[in-house]
């Protein structure tokens, strides 16, 4: 009984660690697709701000500078699409698949090129990496029967970005539907010509709901490369990205439930490796593949509309053309 | 004031634009190239001689153009009905499951000149079956094909890791793959071409799948611009109104064009299993899928375009492979990167260049962008 | 002496070679309702798009109060204290009211105090303009008059002096109009000018003080409401053209080819644009339905012609009923012998990106004479494209040249050319010589004329009265989603131009 519980902490906590880059991802995703620009070039982002935040943090022997470098690299991918999408009026999803490319490519070569390990970043330690954060009195809390393990193992002992990832949620969730600037991002991605009708410029809500994207790429990448892992290896980002898009769908592009969405797919996630090797009553034992395979299963279930309709923003991957 | 999209001569649109959004992705690319240290003419001398330089060199080209050609012409048919069919990689690798199940079945039972209209078949047909849900919900059920192919993608990925790992990997192996294929199963090279012309080729892969990739180009050719499924699929293509006036089905017409699409992705496997490795191993398909996206584009999804994108890919490919001997700092992902700037340019940003091209023309010859020379301009 | 609110004063303004405006002239009077009347493409939204600054004039002078106003974007309008309600409302659909009133005009960048003065800024306008509405309600579960509101509170609240209305009733049942135009007197009341841009001339004698006439770019005279009369309006909205009539011999009609009954279209709003049409059509005759555009003949011949389903009603094509409300194939139809000319010759009747053979089989692409087995027939089909192009007089006559390249006339003339050589027992031809040059609008006529002189059934469907009086043997009027009249001939401009403005037969007569 007892060793259940502890399975269970311990899922739980490799449930939070999974699903953080995940849910920055998904959030950072919200932010564009909501004022209207589709965008499935997260993988790219991701990977890039990754590969960023793995090179500076290990030159500069910080962290923060790492993630600084994270987000700068991942805002400059996102103003590419956005170039791309808004002043250029291209195809979004083309845009989004070049840039997954370019990413997946230039990470390889630079590393390689700068660091000759085969295309990571050296191994960061120490300052250089976002280290475990204790809560106050995890220690002594631990032994406490139920509540302990919680406190000390699952609520404390992760990395600021953790934190910042959960903390995003309500701050998201607060930016969209309590600011000015969220009142607008909603009304450019359902109705564009309201917006432009009003006097706002379509062009530079779109732009500053791209950059939104870009920074909170860089801080998952940066996740991933110094704080999950100890430096950036080769397409790290291994389809989290495209996860992500399928989470901000389950979850109507709302804040909360992309949380929910995220700790789902990362509980998925956590207990795929524990599943290999446990068999099902009257199924027996289940592939460890098709653990990892369904998220994207449950995506495509959610878009046949099987779990009720996701409705997209309106005028989502549209480009904006002024009425003549 | 002006049309969002400017009017240029024929030439200018199918020839020039084209070839500057290349230039272009090629002159990013170079840039690339600097920013790892090297000089960008010398990696472009090696990667030519690479890819040219000799019968084996050249055969290596077309055996990764072989490749590209079959899903490039996947992406491309797709796009002359407005879908963008990213799963082409997902497509590819279950094609070569259905393509491994007949030559594992028969190999040794029938030559390879019986097995081989087989697993056309059974590439295709596998091919197309991956393509067909996400064709039926984007029909169907309005769901949006490009992610769901993706998620097919990655469903394809863990599918195939599932079987090579368990039923299809011999018993006594510990590599991912199936049994090797007895000579049934093996497509015979196509090297004696160059060797009667005084080439030597010695192990180069480049074997009969790449006639049927020209054969499959002149079939994708004929169906899209010959007959009446080709002429409604296009229809739809340009205009969704226009095909419902028209008395067209959409719902048919979009899952047959996936179907097909699907189909001919999954045709690749013949070049890579049947030709080449003689057993189907994990991510045999390594990005063609993907690098057929870049290669459609670019051929502006037109057989007689994507033959030589095709061949122009095969080339960075097998020039590439050249070049990471030469200047191990830019390796294979190189290749990537240059796939994602054609994409970028050829596909989102094909317009870029449009305005500035169009005044060069204007003001050189204002009939052969239909204006005529006015006094002022109106505000 | 009331003074001006908004003057224009010799504005002109120009598309390419279209003069949408000609040297206008407009003086609207302070706290005064003024309408704006003019058939489709007179130039009335051009003028008003002008005065909220979505265009530039190319030349004249906006005076607000009396002081000469630059107006260069919707913003300079909203300082100026010009506010529009758009036809199509400017509204996000899943905000709630006070969300789309505040958009723009927030004030400060966090959401709760602003809503917090909206709302009672909005509860002080809605008791004095009587224009309630639930602050909190979603727009898109609010019926299609409350939303007007919305859009009038919005420009209220950014304080509007001056409200320009476009086309409000359109999309309004008959008694939601009557609490708009209560709404509007309210207004005047406070000492607010209207400007009402309608087609409608019982709205113009039911609210307005004074009216002014556009046509054809050039505002044809100011009277005041009191002054005048629905007949009068109607003539010089309608004006006195000299037609061009052609040449045609008596019509010989046989039976009914074409039955319709009771059939009510519904848009994807849900509000009823073709309301319990009847009519039919004869062999060897032209019908003509005469309106103005917006009034439910689009969705008439869309759902006749299959392409977009109706609610309820029936339509028999040669005593055979076609399946309206439910799956109906165009493909079919063709094969049964209707032909279908559409109102949209770019999005609809013709793929422009094809070359002219091309789309001189669209719709009839699945004949055996255009195909061997599977295959289409391109030497067949590009002798009878040749044929098509020489007997219509298309030019340039080539037949590989891409459809975009040729001219609006000469793209008219490719669709009538492939409908009306299939021989149909049915021909539903809408707008026929919209954007078509002189001289092809004669040809086009004389060959519609001709497919009546064989036999055929005709369909007409024109905004240009001229031509519905020129071609038609029968004249019916739709206004409002309903056939309101049905004439002869020899009908008069001005008898037709009140049917069309919805004015009742008998009312005609005053």
């Amino acid at each position: 009984m007892m060793e259940a519980y502890t399975v269970l902490v311990q899922i739980a906590d490799a449930t939070v660690r999974v699903s953080v880059p995940l849910l920055l991802a998904a959030l950072a995703g919200l932010y564009s697709e909501r004022s209207g620009i589709f965008d499935i070039g997260l993988e790219g982002k991701m990977l890039a701000g990754a590969f960023a935040a793995g090179a500076a943090a290990y030159v500069s022997g910080s962290a923060w500078v790492g993630l600084g470098a994270a987000i700068i690299v991942s805002i400059a991918m996102s103003l590419v699409h956005g170039v791309a999408s808004i002043t250029y009026r291209g195809n979004q999803i083309v845009s989004g698949v070049a840039i997954n490319f370019i990413a997946s490519g230039s990470t390889v070569i630079l590393g390689q090129a700068w660091f000759h390990q085969g295309g990571r970043t050296p191994s960061v330690s120490g300052a250089a990496r976002f280290g475990d954060i204790a809560f106050p009195f995890a220690d002594a809390i631990r032994p406490v029967p139920i509540i302990g393990p919680i406190y000390s193992n699952v609520i404390s002992g992760h990395s600021v970005i953790v934190y910042f990832a959960f903390l995003m949620v309500p701050f998201t969730w607060w930016v969209l539907f309590r600011t000015r600037f969220g009142l607008r991002l909603r009304a450019v991605g359902e109705n564009p010509a309201a917006v432009d009708t009003a006097g706002i410029s379509v062009a530079w809500l779109r732009y500053r709901a791209v950059i939104c994207t870009g920074i909170l790429t860089g801080f998952a990448g940066a996740y991933l490369s110094i704080a999950q892992q100890a430096g950036f290896v080769k397409e790290m980002s291994a389809g989290r990205g495209f996860i992500a898009l399928a989470a901000l769908i389950f979850a109507k592009w709302k804040p909360v439930p992309v949380m929910f969405a995220c700790l789902l797919f990362g509980f998925l996630d956590a207990i795929s490796i524990r599943w290999q090797g446990i068999a099902l009553p009257g199924i027996g034992k289940l592939p460890v593949q098709l653990m990892q395979a369904l998220p994207y299963i449950l995506t495509c279930v959610l878009l046949a509309g099987f779990i009720g309709k996701a409705i997209p923003p309106r005028a989502g991957g549209v480009p904006y053309v002024k009425e003549r | 004031m002006s049309a969002p999209y400017a009017k240029l001569p024929r030439w200018a649109d199918y020839g020039l634009i084209p070839l500057i959004n290349l230039i272009v992705a090629f002159l990013v690319a170079g840039l690339v190239v600097l920013l790892v240290g090297e000089n960008p003419f010398d990696a472009a001398v090696i990667l030519i001689k690479g890819a040219l330089g000799g019968g084996q060199n050249i055969a290596y080209t077309l055996y990764y153009a072989t490749n590209f050609i079959f899903t490039g012409l996947a992406v491309a048919i797709a796009f002359h009905c407005s879908l963008f069919n990213i799963g082409g990689e997902g497509q590819a690798y279950v094609g070569g499951l259905g393509l491994s199940i007949v030559c594992l079945a028969f190999d040794g039972i029938f030559p390879w000149w019986i097995n081989f209209p087989l697993a056309i078949v059974a590439s295709a047909l596998f091919g197309a079956l991956w393509a067909l849900i996400p064709a039926y919900l984007q029909a169907k059920r309005g769901s949006h094909i490009v992610i769901t192919t993706i998620m097919f993608n990655f469903i394809a990925a863990s599918l195939m890791v599932y079987l090579l790992v368990g039923p299809l990997k011999p018993f006594h192996s510990q590599a991912p793959q199936t049994r090797d294929f007895l000579p049934g199963g093996q497509l015979p090279k196509l090297g004696f071409i160059f060797e009667w012309m005084g080439m030597r080729v010695r192990t180069a892969p480049f074997n009969v799948s790449f006639l049927l990739a020209l054969v499959a180009s002149v079939f994708v050719w004929l169906l899209v611009w010959r007959t009446r499924f080709g002429y409604e699929l296009r229809t739809m293509g340009f205009s969704a109104d226009a095909a419902r006036y028209a008395g067209i089905n959409e719902a048919r017409t979009i899952i047959i064009t996936m179907m097909i699409s699907g189909g001919l992705a999954g045709l690749m496997a013949t070049n890579v299993i049947m030709g080449d490795q003689h057993h189907m191993a994990l991510d045999f398909a390594s990005g063609a899928g993907f690098v057929g996206i870049a290669v459609a584009l670019m051929g502006r999804s037109h057989p007689f375009g994507i033959i030589p994108a095709a061949i122009l890919f095969g080339m960075l490919y097998q020039g590439g492979a050249d070049l990471s001997f030469e200047m191990p700092e830019i390796s294979r992902d190189m290749i990537v990167i240059i796939q994602g700037l054609v994409i970028l340019f050829a596909g989102a940003l094909e317009h870029m260049f449009r305005p500035a091209i169009q005044a060069i023309f204007a003001s050189l010859s204002p009939r052969s962008v239909g204006v005529e020379a006015k006094a002022g301009r109106g505000s | 002496m009331a003074e001006a609110a908004i003057e224009l004063i010799g504005i002109n303004k120009s598309f390419g070679a279209v003069r949408a405006n000609r040297d206008i002239h407009l003086a609207v009077k302070k706290g005064t309702i003024h309408g704006i009347v003019g058939e489709n493409g007179a130039g009335k939204s051009t003028l008003m798009s002008i005065l909220y600054g979505f265009y530039q004039a190319d030349s004249g002078e906006i005076r607000v109060n009396g002081k000469p106003t630059r107006i260069a974007t919707p913003n300079d309008a909203i300082a100026a204290g010009i506010g529009m309600v758009h036809q199509h409302f400017m509204l996000v659909h899943n905000f709630t009211v006070v969300e789309n009133v505040i958009l723009g005009v927030e004030g400060e960048p966090l959401l709760r105090s602003s809503i917090a003065k909206a709302r009672s800024e909005l509860q002080r306008l809605e008791r004095e303009y009587g224009l309630e509405v639930d602050p909190d309600a979603v727009i898109e579960t609010l019926p299609v008059g409350l939303q007007q509101r919305v859009e009038i509170l919005k420009a209220l609240y950014r304080g509007a002096e001056t409200l320009i209305l476009d086309e409000p009733t359109g999309v309004l049942t008959p008694a939601e109009a009557d609490h708009l135009f209560r709404i509007l007197r309210q207004l005047k009341e406070q000492g607010k000018t209207v400007v009402l841009i309608t087609h409608k001339l019982r709205e113009i004698m039911a609210v307005t003080d004074n009216v002014s006439v556009m046509r054809q770019g050039t505002m044809v005279a100011t009277r005041k409401t009191a002054e005048t009369t629905v007949g009068e309006l109607a003539e010089l909205m309608v004006g006195r053209r000299v037609l061009l009539r052609v040449e045609k011999g008596e019509a010989n009609p046989g039976d009914f080819k074409l039955v319709v009954e009771d059939l009510t279209v519904r848009d994807t709003r849900g509000v009823t644009m073709v309301d319990d049409v009847s009519f039919g059509v004869r062999a060897g005759e032209i019908v003509g339905i005469a309106g103005v555009a917006g009034n439910g003949q689009s969705e008439l011949i869309e759902a006749i012609a299959g392409i977009r389903a109706a609610v309820s009603g029936s339509v028999l094509l040669d005593g055979k009923p076609i399946d309206v409300t439910g799956k109906a194939d165009p493909g079919e139809l063709r094969e049964r012998g209707l032909a279908h000319v559409p109102e949209d010759r770019h999005h609809v009747g013709l793929v422009l990106a094809f070359e002219e053979n091309e789309n001189s089989i669209l719709g009839y692409h699945d004949q055996q004479k255009y195909l061997n087995g599977a295959f289409l027939d391109i030497p067949a089909i590009r002798k009878d494209a040749e044929d098509k192009v020489i007997k219509y007089d298309i030019r340039p006559a080539d037949i590989r040249l891409k459809t975009a390249n040729f001219s609006g006339g000469n793209q008219q003339k490719i669709v009538l050319a492939r409908e009306m050589e299939q021989d149909p027992d049915v021909l539903i031809v809408g707008q026929p010589t919209r954007g078509v040059d002189v001289g092809a609008i004669e040809f086009i006529h004389r060959r519609l004329i001709e497919m009546r002189d064989l036999g055929k059934a005709v369909l007409l469907v024109s905004v240009e009265l001229d031509e519905i009086r020129s071609l038609s043997d029968r004249i019916l009027v739709m206004f409002d989603g309903r056939i309101v009249g049905e004439r002869g001939p020899d009908a008069t401009e001005g008898e037709l131009g009140l049917l069309m403005a919805g004015v009742e037969a008998k009312e005609a007569a005053e």
